[in-house]
């Protein structure tokens, strides 16, 4: 904190302070209470699920903004992801899933993060690294027949963490094999490139049946691996049966999800860590160089090549890991989930949240997937429950029976994407949590000529951040 | 000088010279191709055997293909040609690619859809005049795709003009998908279904084919493609070329501040960029429209970035590069399509993979295309 903020700050006020904590707790309870106690009969329940669900999401944002110490801002926040979420979870594993999706998809985010918020290169074909990732565990474990089935290389499910950093090496090598060629495009060349060696790859995959059969083509793979559950998993699902009588159909089936969750959990923490870590050392400086005058940072003596061969490389890597974790998951593999759409939603996520910014891209993976997969589909279930009960709004006299089916708000994602991409660009083009550099940058480009008596704020010697002229 | 010669003159600088020089295109990329065709064909005379009892000689099947390869090369060129024009105007004036385009394309074909069936509802299409008929479909898309070019640049990419690069881009991305939702509802709306089948056997005229040899026939919208296009090149040629207002667009393409010193308006020419080059990929849309024999919100994609490949393969910025471009990709496509079944270890699903790579393959070892020079950047 620089000097400028303490003056700034408001007289400190225990009352005040821990009156906020208290009202973001209470929030968050509030929230989690009515998620549990919700019954999915009622009309208006998709409605509360989703706004209470992506409320409670994203506290954890409020919960870093307060102005308490560190370290009950980590103990809530590992509640709320060690004991909240779980126990949603087993009251009703839709929200497992969600929370596991939302996982995959912001460690993702955070990989495209490194190549488009901290390097500055537009990378639209980001989820072929995912696809690697997954067609990795799909190939070696599926009960599909394929040639690797055939001639007897199989991996046995407790290769899976093997198979984790197998694929973050073989997706890293596939990002260097996708930059050695680009390395001398910029901007929108290398946009449309990377969107080219998508597709490729998701075309190789999808023909990948002839002439040896790899991939099962268009059918994709099934019936892959599960990992070997570790032990104390299936204690802790034991035990919750048991304790809370919990009327749970298959225990294992808990228990994967559980696993599955606390993995995600895991791997974004790690990766949190390394994008970190990377954006404050040497080498986040040098693509931050790059991203900002490639021939400025040459001349500086930023190994060019080496540093953008680096950031392919890191960021394919995280997709790499999270693939495996999603067809392990999941089960079946098919090469158009891998399509362009998949890159364009995980790019949404790194620019709705803020282009180099760790915290706005996580908050980002939580809005955009939510949107995509919870309240599009509240908002169509809601509508087709106002349809069945022949609901009418009072004023326009709107009759929801009228509600055309070909207007299904869940199928119109592109539609809302579309929409949140251009206004986020518009109105905040450094995202909802700016990256404090990006914001500096972003904040001194305006028409007024510049004062040339004072400093500008890049220059000067406080890291102030976003405070520019008023510094 | 005397009003004949003057006419003889204009004659030749706008219609007769840039013809010639598409005839030579087309001619020297058939050629071309051809000639590699004819090499691979003797490589691999007898390829991998597909299945022991057929023994194909590719050498003689491919003489047997080779004008049916070419037309359809050559059409499916032009369409390409026309579309990459869009991409290559909008980068000339304004460095950015438009993303959107394959879109506004999309939106040109549903646009001739709509009219059409529009026609027929009337039940005007069968006694409509067929050429009066095309003509209308295209005048209506370029009309439409058009002022919608206009109007994207207007909200979407005019305010962020002095943003860093990748943001255009980004809401470039974003008016895509909002537009191909955006048609997908009003078309399922009002029919019921998006991928609009185009009424055209409701009109004998576009489904003929003429017999232009022995054993070789040409189907009306191959011609009808072939023409239109044409046409629109050479319009456009005389536009940037010739008028006061191409002139602009030429100044601002070069440099923005000076051109806007020179009392230029920047944003004006930069809205008529827009314009034209949507108004070319509204008429492709229609166009494609015709030869596929259907659209859907989704069918401006592949077209849409293959043309971008063609434009990048004759440089982008560069008109005359686009066309070359166009002609020539959409002959490689042609000639893939028609040898790869032949290979049976790979088959035509590959033939998409292989257009990505003859663009990055160009990328790596010609960046600037090839007619175009090289920009440096500026610092």
């Amino acid at each position: 904190m620089t000097v400028q903020q303490t003056i700034n700050a408001p007289p400190d006020n225990l009352l005040r302070r821990y009156g906020i904590l208290a009202a973001v707790i209470i929030f968050v309870a509030a929230m989690f209470l009515i998620l549990i106690t919700m019954d999915n009969s009622l009309t208006f329940s998709p409605l509360w699920t989703a706004l209470a669900f992506p409320a409670l999401a994203i506290s954890p944002f409020l919960i870093l903004r307060l102005n308490v110490s560190r370290q009950i801002k980590a103990f809530l926040i590992l509640i709320m992801l060690l004991i909240l979420m779980p126990v949603l979870g087993v009251h009703d594993s839709f929200y497992f899933t969600l929370a596991t999706q939302i996982g995959i998809f912001a460690a993702m985010a955070l990989g495209l993060n490194i190549v488009v918020g901290f390097a500055g290169l537009l990378d639209l074909g980001y989820v072929a690294f995912f696809a690697v990732g997954a067609y990795l565990w799909g190939i070696f474990t599926s009960q599909t027949d394929n040639y690797i089935h055939a001639i007897g290389l199989t991996a046995p499910a407790w290769m899976f963490y093997v198979f984790l950093f197998l694929a973050v090496i073989v997706a890293a090598f596939a990002g260097i094999l996708l930059g050695l060629p680009v390395l001398r495009l910029r901007g929108d060349y290398l946009a449309i490139v990377t969107l080219g060696f998508g597709e490729m790859i998701r075309i190789l995959f999808k023909n990948l049946d002839h002439p040896v059969n790899i991939t099962n083509g268009t059918l994709g793979l099934d019936g892959l691996a599960s990992p070997p559950l570790p032990p104390f998993i299936g204690s802790i699902t034991d035990w919750l049966v048991t304790t809370f009588k919990l009327e749970v159909g298959n225990p294992q089936v808990l228990a994967y999800q559980l696993f599955f969750y606390l993995l995600v959990l895991a791997i974004c923490g790690a990766a949190i860590l390394v994008a970190g870590r990377l954006d404050d050392s040497p080498i986040g400086r040098a693509w931050t160089a790059i991203r900002e005058d490639e021939t400025a940072a040459l001349a500086m003596g930023v190994p060019l090549v080496r540093m953008k061969l680096l950031a392919f490389a890191m960021g394919a890597s995280f997709a790499g890991a999270m693939g495996v974790v999603f067809a392990a998951k999941f089960k079946s593999l098919t090469p158009d989930a891998f399509d362009f759409n998949q890159s364009i939603f995980i790019l949404a996520i790194v620019i709705v949240g803020g282009m180099g910014s760790i915290r706005g891209v996580l908050l980002g993976a939580i809005v955009v997937s939510l949107l995509n997969l919870q309240i599009l589909q509240s908002l169509s279930s809601l509508i087709n429950n106002l349809k069945n009960q022949n609901a009418v709004i009072p004023v326009i006299n709107f009759a929801f029976k009228d509600w055309p089916n070909q207007l299904a708000v869940e199928n119109y994602q592109r539609f809302v994407f579309g929409i949140l991409l251009i206004v986020i660009v518009l109105f905040r083009p450094a995202g909802i949590l700016p990256a404090s550099r990006r914001k500096t940058e972003l904040e001194d480009r305006d028409d007024v000529p510049p004062d040339l008596t004072e400093i500008p704020p890049d220059m000067s010697l406080t890291e102030s951040g976003g405070d520019g002229h008023a510094a | 000088m005397t009003f004949s010669t003057r006419a003889a003159n204009w004659t030749w600088t706008y219609i007769l010279r840039p013809f010639l020089q598409i005839l030579l295109f087309v001619l020297g990329s058939a050629a071309l191709m051809s000639v590699i065709a004819v090499i691979v064909s003797l490589i691999f005379r007898t390829p991998a055997s597909r299945g022991a009892t057929l023994e194909i000689d590719l050498f003689e099947q491919l003489l047997k293909q080779l004008p049916d390869t070419l037309i359809d090369g050559i059409t499916i060129g032009f369409l390409y040609a026309v579309i990459a024009l869009g991409y290559t105007m909008v980068y000339g004036v304004l460095k950015f690619i438009n993303f959107a385009h394959s879109e506004i394309f999309m939106v040109g074909g549903v646009i001739g859809f709509e009219v059409m069936i529009r026609l027929r509802d009337g039940s005007l299409l069968t006694t409509f005049p067929p050429v009066l008929l095309v003509i209308l479909m295209i005048v209506a898309a370029m009309a439409f795709s058009g002022t919608l070019a206009v109007v994207i640049e207007r909200f979407a990419y005019r305010p962020l003009r002095n943003a860093p690069r990748l943001v255009p881009l980004i809401s470039a991305i974003g008016i895509s998908l909002f537009l191909q939702d955006a048609v997908r509802a009003l078309e399922g709306l009002g029919r019921n279904q998006f991928n609009l089948a185009y009424p055209t056997d409701s009109v004998p005229f576009l489904t003929q084919r003429l017999p232009i040899g022995p054993t070789v026939t040409i189907s009306v919208t191959a011609i009808i493609i072939v023409i239109s296009a044409i046409i629109m090149v050479l319009g456009l040629n005389y536009f940037v070329n010739a008028t006061k207002i191409g002139k602009g667009i030429r100044a601002v393409s070069q440099d923005q501040a000076t051109a806007s010193l020179m009392g230029i308006d920047v944003n004006q020419m930069i809205a008529i960029t827009f314009l034209v080059g949507g108004a070319l990929g509204g008429a492709a849309g229609v166009l494609f429209g015709l030869k596929a024999g259907n659209i859907s919100p989704f069918s401006g994609f592949i077209p849409g970035l293959k043309a971008f490949t063609a434009a990048v393969l004759g440089g982008i910025g560069n008109i005359t590069g686009a066309l070359l471009g166009g002609i020539l990709l959409g002959l490689i496509e042609a000639f893939f399509s028609s040898l790869l079944p032949f290979f049976p270890s790979f088959g035509t699903s590959y033939s998409d993979i292989f257009a990505f790579m003859i663009l990055i393959l160009i990328l790596i070892f010609r960046p600037t295309g090839l007619l175009g020079q090289r920009v440096d950047e500026k610092v």
